[in-house]
């Protein structure tokens, strides 16, 4: 009796495992977006502001989507991420207004540390309540809007509000890439980084394949999902504080509507919304290629009125092509056992 | 010897029927509660808020709140199947589109209001064949569509809104049973409310839904023919939300892309609070349309005593969350309860046996 070793998985992927993987096929249909929009339009990537805007437009909602993916990898969801985006960079501009001579860097983290509140309480609610996640953040995303509405009333915060010191954060540029990409790229390689070689990362994934093993293997899943709703709290908090330094202006809808979009872009992305299987990195490309796609459909000729629609087409697409690569998969090994006697 | 004389001992056992008496089940569910908080509601505005009572107020609330009446029943059958349809606040704002357009194109507006129901139709039959036929999970499937039916309605119509509706109709979606404060399209829901109350709770079929909501395995193996089921839920729900687009058009008498927007939430949440369970398998159409009616009054009440609506959108989250955990917290502490009796007998058990 022995058992072959199984062969070890490699640190760095090999490239066919990189041509089969989910995150490859959504980069491609980037690529070939932008290269077409480029052909008709040069402008596009070539001039200066083109630049900017394909690295920096997608860069809040990658931020977003992050959060989101992790929530979903646990099998959960988290609808109240638009309204948190809102709630905070409404109160950083309040900041500004009402706390003069605060650091910039207090404000940011005071931003983060609401927005990880405002997570707090989904986390709470679901973990210890045993209530599914879509009622929660549903009625949350609610109380999110209306505390904003009735805070902010009509009243809105404008770009003189705030300390040209912060704008900077959202407008500049550091060797030609905007801080903003290169601030959501850093919180994308760290969330991908402990999703995949920490244990705490890895049990996400465990909890959300199936929840009951996970907690009869003896996962801490309470404390889990609730941290996975902390981080998506504190990232859409992250990104609300962007919103502020990116726009400027900030009215009582800001970040609406926006959970669909995060939750899009995972869905695009390859994360399975019935939990436990996906990677950061594919939300991202997907919050990447939606918001591409916004752009790009105006050169390409289709009325922006067809936008949505074209995200639509997308996710409905991704997660059919998902359930055929899936079906495929289990036929396949089902065929290797029958053949292995 | 021993064996014979326990199984005759077993087979003298008796079992009630049910493990709590007639009064029990009947008064202490969710579906009560709910009524009874629509009740108070009611009452304490009627007392407190000036004009709430008036004729006018209860026009207003019912004409507002009947395409979510309307849309909550089909959502409650899929909901209790275990599903969810994000996409019908999008078919009703593409039913108004088709409607306008149509309208616009020198149509007779019965052919016009044929046809949006018909799209309403299809738009189901797109989820339902998602679901179904490819395997895909609802809520995947409908926060697409929801974006895809959404982007159709817009793509067609832009930013303009067409206006122009025939007098006759636009007035029947106004005018009033003869003698009550009560519109109309009252009577469309009080028909389509008990056609799906026997459906839902009458009728093999509907406790058919129950069975795939608590157990979807078990009730293929039971010959639940469980993907047909929901794809005609899913027909059912394109159908009803493509009327209410129509209804939407008129009232307003306004057809434009964006109509509805964000209605899906508030049909999810009025049969959340209903007292249907999201897990499936639980929860009655008597129920949700409180649920709705509570959500409504709450709003109109209200307003009518000068709260803004943002107040009332926060009030409404609440309510949601807290009908949710409060019944949680009930079954933990049920659960408490009857674990605490049984450790009792198993004490006093224990010790009598010591003796």
């Amino acid at each position: 009796m022995t058992t072959a070793p199984a062969p070890a998985r490699p640190f760095v992927p090999g490239i066919a495992s990189l041509l089969k993987a989910r995150e490859t096929g959504i980069a491609i249909t980037l690529v070939l977006v932008v290269v077409a929009a480029t052909a008709l339009n040069p402008n596009f990537v070539f001039s200066n502001d083109g630049f900017r805007d394909l690295l920096l437009t997608p860069s809040i909602l990658m931020v977003v989507a992050v959060g989101q993916a992790v929530v979903i990898i646990t099998r959960n969801v988290d609808l109240s991420v638009g309204s948190v985006v809102g709630l905070t960079a409404y109160f950083t501009g309040r900041l500004f207004i009402d706390v003069p001579g605060l650091p910039i860097v207090a404000v940011v983290l005071g931003g983060v540390a609401l927005g990880a509140l405002l997570g707090l309480v989904n986390g709470a609610l679901v973990a210890f309540a045993r209530v599914p996640a879509l009622v929660i953040t549903l009625g949350t995303m609610y109380v999110y809007r209306g505390v904003n509405v009735a805070w902010a009333g009509s009243d809105r915060i404008n770009a003189s509000d705030m300390p040209a010191a912060f704008r900077a954060l959202g407008t500049g540029r550091l060797l030609g890439i905007p801080i903003l990409t290169i601030l959501a790229v850093v919180v994308l390689v760290v969330a991908a980084w402990y999703l995949r070689n920490l244990r705490s990362g890895r049990e996400l994934y465990a909890i959300g394949s199936d929840p009951a093993a996970a907690q009869l293997y003896g996962l801490r899943v309470t404390r889990r999902v609730l941290a996975a709703f902390v981080a998506s709290g504190a990232l859409a908090g992250l990104a609300g504080v962007l919103f502020a330094a990116r726009y400027g202006t900030v009215s009582s809808n800001a970040g609406f509507g926006w959970e669909l979009q995060a939750i899009g872009a995972a869905v695009i992305g390859g994360v399975a919304i019935s939990g436990g299987v996906g990677t950061v990195w594919g939300a991202a490309l997907g919050a990447y290629l939606l918001l591409t796609i916004n752009r790009a459909l105006p050169i390409i000729g289709v009325d922006d009125f067809w936008q949505r629609a074209v995200v639509g087409v997308l996710i409905i697409g991704a997660i059919v092509l998902d359930r055929v690569l899936a079906l495929r998969q289990h036929r396949r090994l089902v065929a290797e056992r029958e053949r292995t006697p | 010897m021993t064996t014979a004389t326990a199984r005759t001992e077993r087979v003298a056992r008796t079992y009630v029927t049910h493990g709590r008496p007639l009064w029990r089940r009947v008064l202490v569910t969710r579906e009560t509660a709910i009524i009874a908080l629509l009740v108070a509601v009611v009452a304490v505005s009627v007392t407190a808020v000036p004009n709430f009572d008036s004729p006018l107020t209860v026009t207003f609330l019912l004409r507002e709140i009947a395409p979510i009446l309307l849309i909550a029943l089909p959502m409650t059958l899929i909901i209790v199947t275990e599903e969810i349809d994000l996409s019908v606040a999008s078919v009703v704002g593409l039913a108004s589109v088709v409607t306008g357009l149509c309208v616009q194109a020198g149509w007779p507006f019965p052919a016009a209001m044929a046809l949006a129901v018909a799209v309403g139709t299809v738009a189901g039959m797109i989820n339902g064949a998602l679901v179904t036929f490819v395997g895909l999970p609802s809520l995947a499937v409908t926060i697409g569509t929801l974006a895809l039916f959404r982007g159709i309605a817009v793509g067609l119509l832009g930013t303009t809104a067409i206006t122009d509706f025939p007098e006759t109709w636009t007035a029947l979606a106004r005018t009033n049973i003869p003698g009550t404060p009560v519109p109309v399209v009252m009577i469309v829901f009080a028909l389509l409310a008990v056609v799906f109350a026997v459906l839902l709770h009458f009728t093999p079929f509907g406790r058919s839904l129950y069975a795939i909501g608590l157990n979807k395995e078990a009730a293929a193996f039971s010959g639940i023919n469980v993907g047909m089921t929901k794809f005609w839920l899913f027909v059912m729900s394109g159908t009803v939300a493509g009327f209410a687009g129509v209804y939407f058009t008129l009232l307003y008498n306004n057809a434009r892309g964006d109509n509805a927007t964000g209605m899906e939430l508030q049909i999810i949440a009025a049969v959340l609070l209903g007292g249907v369970s999201i897990f499936g398998g639980r929860g009655a159409l008597h129920g949700v349309i409180a649920g709705v009616l509570l959500i409504g009054t709450l709003g109109s009440a209200l307003r009518l005593a000068g709260v803004t609506s943002d107040i009332i959108n926060v009030l409404t989250g609440v309510l949601l969350i807290g009908s949710v955990v409060s019944a949680s917290l009930l079954t933990w502490l049920h659960r408490k309860r009857v674990a605490a009796v049984g450790q009792r007998r198993g004490r006093a058990a224990a010790a009598s046996a010591g003796s």
